[in-house]
């Protein structure tokens, strides 16, 4: 497979940042209440963390190793600011409805936790496709459990009445809703594939640090890297 | 103390509860929840690093921010604000509290890409809120998440014992405890705000 291709398969359903690494769960479980909400936040995840991606690797050489993390915040930062201020004044309806999830998009534990696993090693073109790939991986399970949630909650998908009018388990619309039903898709996948994900989902939850969890997961072979896992 | 006071730390730690309702810091929520202590420790230091981080960024906002119009960098400036702070709480604790830099120490670091931080002193600031209220509102949320990591890290110490289905094991079950805490905490939205 064609190495850039390979980047998107890996982010939509190898390495797919919700469902399989357990990243940026908090905005997918807030936002997840319509699908289309999940597209939203999807798409404005991906334009930062592709637009991240970019220029994380084109400065890779110039920026200093020991504040590479303080660097990259303010890269992230900024480039969520923009992104907020575009959806406020284009799409008000979407900046309503995903609130304070926007500007926390900065701590989106895929942004940095790409930044340092791919982008800063990596040539621009390549991690533009990183981008692109973890992205849509987000996308799509965000827009999934939306879906979901709206499906059953009210009885529609993307706002077209699916289920009989009336329908409703207003409990997947509401907080305890989104831990359910993400609990039950990763079941869903654990059951299809239950040799490949089991250890990488015991892995994954392997320290409380968002931005250091994908690096340490990748750097499995790395003594440091373990001891910082062992020690969350 | 007025009543209303007491309302912004309630509501905060029990109505609103930062992890069950609003999904921030759901990452160690997950991640440190598989042992009691290493919850308790991590729930005291998220109390000291939030009260402090929401005086900080209250002050900065309405003495800094806000008269300069720069109401559109909080994002950018907040989340340094919190990083530096995180290093120098961590400094200062390392010098002075020997002790108490030990019981939390290792877990400071982790705080700064918690989402929970960033989410209140972003909330606080849409929300209006004075400097005392910041602080008041900051101290609440991070004891609702406390209670609710700690709670967390009890049932999986039970479910640890059980036998669960294959494909439920690990994250799945844990969440679905989570949803069930929810389900009770939605319970206190009938207190009167």
């Amino acid at each position: 497979m064609n190495k850039y291709v390979e980047r998107l398969y890996n982010g939509l359903l190898k390495e797919n940042p919700v469902l399989v690494l357990m990243l940026g769960m908090c905005p997918a479980l807030a936002v997840s209440t319509q699908a289309a909400n999940g597209i939203g936040m999807g798409l404005s995840t991906l334009a930062v963390l592709v637009l991240s991606n970019l220029v994380i690797s084109i400065l890779r050489k110039v920026i200093p190793d020991q504040v590479r993390l303080p660097a990259y915040i303010v890269i992230v930062a900024s480039l969520v600011t923009v992104t907020e201020l575009l959806i406020e004044a284009y799409l008000p309806s979407l900046y309503d409805a995903l609130g304070i999830y926007i500007p926390l998009i900065v701590v989106n534990c895929i942004i940095l936790g790409r930044a340092e696993a791919y982008a800063n090693k990596h040539t621009p073109l390549l991690s533009v496709m990183d981008g692109i790939g973890m992205g849509l991986g987000f996308t799509a399970a965000l827009t999934l459990a939306g879906a979901i949630r709206e499906l059953l909650g009210s009885g529609k998908v993307f706002g077209a009445q699916i289920l009989p009018e009336g329908f409703g388990m207003t409990i997947f619309i509401q907080p305890p809703g989104a831990f359910l039903v993400f609990a039950l898709i990763i079941a869903v996948m654990n059951a299809i594939g239950i040799k490949t994900r089991q250890r990488k989902l015991v892995e994954s939850d392997c320290d409380g640090n968002c931005a250091l969890c994908a690096s340490v997961c990748e750097n499995k072979g790395n003594p440091e890297a373990k001891k910082g896992g062992a020690q969350a | 103390m007025n009543t209303n006071l007491i309302m912004i730390i309630v509501a905060g730690a029990l109505i609103n509860n930062v992890v069950l309702n609003q999904f921030l810091g759901i990452c160690s929520f997950l991640g440190v929840s598989k042992q009691m202590k290493a919850s308790i420790s991590l729930g005291g230091a998220v109390i000291f690093v939030i009260t402090i981080a929401s005086a900080v960024a209250s002050l900065l906002y309405d003495y800094v921010l806000e008269p300069l119009g720069m109401g559109f960098m909080k994002t950018i400036i907040f989340i340094l604000v919190i990083a530096a702070l995180v290093q120098i709480v961590e400094m200062f604790l390392k010098k002075k509290s020997p002790a108490v830099y030990k019981a939390l120490g290792i877990y400071l670091p982790l705080i700064t890409t918690n989402c929970a931080v960033l989410g209140v002193a972003l909330n606080n600031v849409q929300d209006g809120y004075n400097f005392i209220e910041c602080v008041l509102s900051g101290f609440g949320t991070a004891l609702g998440y406390t209670i609710a990591i700690v709670l967390l890290a009890g049932i999986r110490s039970r479910i640890n014992e059980k036998d669960i289905p294959a494909p439920l094991r690990g994250a799945p079950i844990v969440m679905i405890a989570a949803a069930l805490m929810s389900i009770a905490f939605m319970g206190f939205g009938g207190l009167p705000h």
